[in-house]
């Protein structure tokens, strides 16, 4: 609330100057009483029916990664969409603005739930079908989880925090849990895989272990609050928290239990030589980034400021987020905001007096797994390679994004 | 003494526990017809078992390919156009496949794999119309423009598994993922 007071004392202000300029017998208020708003949104049909965002808020998606595959394209496919995370607070991403991946670039299907069905076949006693309808009947879960694309890594060249990291999000989702189905279902014994596949054009699909299908694994319809929306898989999708995005089954149609590793496409595509590499881009390792003060972000002068920024980690619950102001030099504990969700975003601030000097901002999380956020030297250093501008974090780059902030108060991407 | 007087009591707590395990708890939902499941499963294991009948040869295949225009995204011989190529890279070294790119008829570690993705988003806007023999007959095509299989070669349900692609054993395998497991032993990241 207090930070609303400086705002009220300026309307407050304003409006005694602009009743001391109006001639005299005008119809303003006088002084003491409270100040009214500038203008006025007229009620239609539309905004009541569903609501929408003030015209002064512009934050919006962008094509991801910038400068390449335009989505939508002269056709209207959709490839990659990054999520502003710079504007984001608190922990949900909006529905509207969570980020977007597709297997290949596609047309967004146009599913009817009524005819929508899902099947679970292969090894199990009794293989089933189901309605939305009745998926909707079963016993239920709420949990809120973040996806994350396998491609959501920083470079040099990118500039803001929707370019470095905006293909993850987190929403709400509700669902069935996946283990209540094939339990209905029933697994034969010894069935170590599954095969979850999607209704669009290319009907992606991922093999998925067992293990995970039984430990928390979800059936989503819902997803804020509200039913999915198309380019979140409209109207099913599987939810498997913590794994890289393509896991997370759009427009879900089918789950085959498996005798074996299915090597699909989407399998195929991820595929690579090195065992290290292959373990550490399968479940998102600890991750954390500053989004305020971020890259193309100003700061208007020295002063306090909370430095806020979010942490996630595929491994559970964020457990710590620390802070560096000085480039990495001294670390002090950030404060999570709210409770930490296991495989969610979880907040977390700082605060912070700018003594207008030029420095570096840092963040790094720890889950409870003990997995502690790298910095790309400390990655380098694990392998033993050399730490230059061409190194790639092997598997999902969960390393430390450094913002710079210049003495004028621009903040820049600090990755050299 | 005690715990044989329980055991049939025991034996019986079991049973019963199975029996409720091996029974569905809400009975909600529908049981599909075999009919129903062969048409919508269009999965391909490794063993190739799911393999519909049909046959295909590098010859045939590259008339489908024409046929179908597949060139027009793909380049006139898999490569130069817009969409991914289809035949290595010229300079890999032999021995390394790897060096030759992410061309899936030649980095699949299974013939499956291309059969299945052909056969599930081929071609882009009309996915799901090529026949089996078609299907059977690009991958043909594609194996033999990556040297994988010979001119004479024919595919079909039996010899498309057996095909021995260079990268059968050479990928990595991903973990057995348990919960609670951290990303990978002993790296503190």
């Amino acid at each position: 609330m207090d930070s609303k007071r400086p705002d009220r004392r300026r309307f407050l202000k304003g409006g005694a100057a602009l009743a001391g300029g109006l001639t005299l017998g005008a119809v303003e208020p006088v002084v003491g009483q409270l100040p009214g708003p500038e203008g006025f949104i007229k009620g239609t049909d539309e905004l009541i029916a569903y609501g929408e965002r003030s015209r002064f808020v512009d934050s919006v998606r962008i094509a991801h990664p910038p400068g390449s595959r335009p989505s939508p394209d002269e056709f209207g496919l959709v490839f990659h969409v990054a999520a502003p995370l710079q504007d984001s607070v608190g922990v949900i991403t909006p529905s509207s603005l969570h980020f977007v991946g597709t297997t290949r670039g596609s047309f967004m299907p146009d599913i009817d739930p009524r005819k929508h069905r899902l099947m679970i076949h292969g090894m199990v006693d009794r293989p089933l079908t189901f309605t939305m309808e009745e998926l909707k009947r079963l016993p239920s879960v709420t949990r809120t989880h973040f996806i994350e694309c396998a491609g959501n890594s920083s470079r040099s060249d990118r500039r803001t925090a929707q370019e470095t990291h905006g293909m993850t999000s987190c929403a709400e989702w509700t669902g069935v849990p996946l283990s209540v189905l094939l339990e209905e279902a029933g697994v034969k014994d010894g069935a170590p895989w599954i095969v979850c596949e999607g209704t669009e054009e290319v009907k992606g699909s991922s093999s998925i272990p067992m293990a995970k299908a039984m430990e928390d694994c979800l059936v989503a319809y819902g997803m804020n609050g509200e039913d999915l929306r198309p380019q979140q898989g409209f109207p099913l999708r599987l939810m498997v928290p913590g794994f890289e995005g393509i896991f997370h089954t759009k427009y879900l149609r089918r789950i085959k239990v498996v005798d074996r590793y299915y090597m699909t496409y989407n399998d195929y595509g991820h595929l690579t030589q090195d065992p290290d590499t292959a373990a550490l881009g399968y479940q998102i390792g600890p991750k954390s980034l500053i989004t305020f003060p971020s890259g193309g972000q100003e700061l208007p002068g020295r002063g306090f400021y909370e430095i806020s920024g979010l942490a996630w980690s595929g491994g559970g619950a964020i457990s710590r987020v620390e802070v560096s102001t000085d480039g990495g030099r001294s670390w002090s504990d950030a404060e999570i905001k709210g409770s930490a969700n296991r495989m969610a975003h979880t907040r977390f601030g700082f605060s912070w007096n700018w003594d207008g000097q030029e420095t570096e901002l840092q963040s790094r999380c720890t889950d409870e797994l003990g997995q502690v956020q790298p910095s790309r030297a400390q990655v380098a250093e694990f392998f033993e390679v050399p730490l230059g501008p061409s190194f790639r974090v092997p598997g999902r780059d969960n390393s430390i994004q450094p913002w710079r902030v210049a003495s004028d108060g621009s903040v820049h991407n600090a990755i050299s | 003494m005690r715990f044989l007087k329980l055991l049939p009591v025991l034996i019986l707590m079991l049973m019963a526990n199975s029996a409720l395990a091996q029974s569905p708890t809400y009975g909600v939902g529908r049981t599909p017809s075999a009919e129903e499941i062969r048409a919508w499963d269009i999965s391909i294991s490794p063993t190739g078992e799911e393999l519909p009948p049909g046959s295909g040869t590098p010859e045939e295949g590259a008339l489908v390919y024409q046929r179908k225009r597949c060139g027009g995204c793909h380049g006139p011989e898999g490569e130069g156009g817009r969409a991914d190529r289809l035949v290595k890279r010229d300079g890999g070294s032999e021995a390394d496949p790897w060096a030759w790119g992410r061309v899936l008829p030649i980095r699949a570690p299974y013939a499956t794999v291309v059969w299945d993705y052909i056969n599930r988003g081929m071609p882009l806007n009309r996915e799901g119309t090529l026949t089996a023999d078609e299907v059977y007959a690009l991958t043909a095509y594609l194996l033999y423009i990556n040297d994988v299989i010979g001119e004479d070669g024919v595919l079909d349900a039996q010899s498309l598994p057996q095909v021995e692609m260079p990268n059968r054993n050479t990928f990595a395998r991903v973990p057995d993922w348990e919960p609670g497991m951290p990303r990978l032993q002993g790296y503190p990241y």
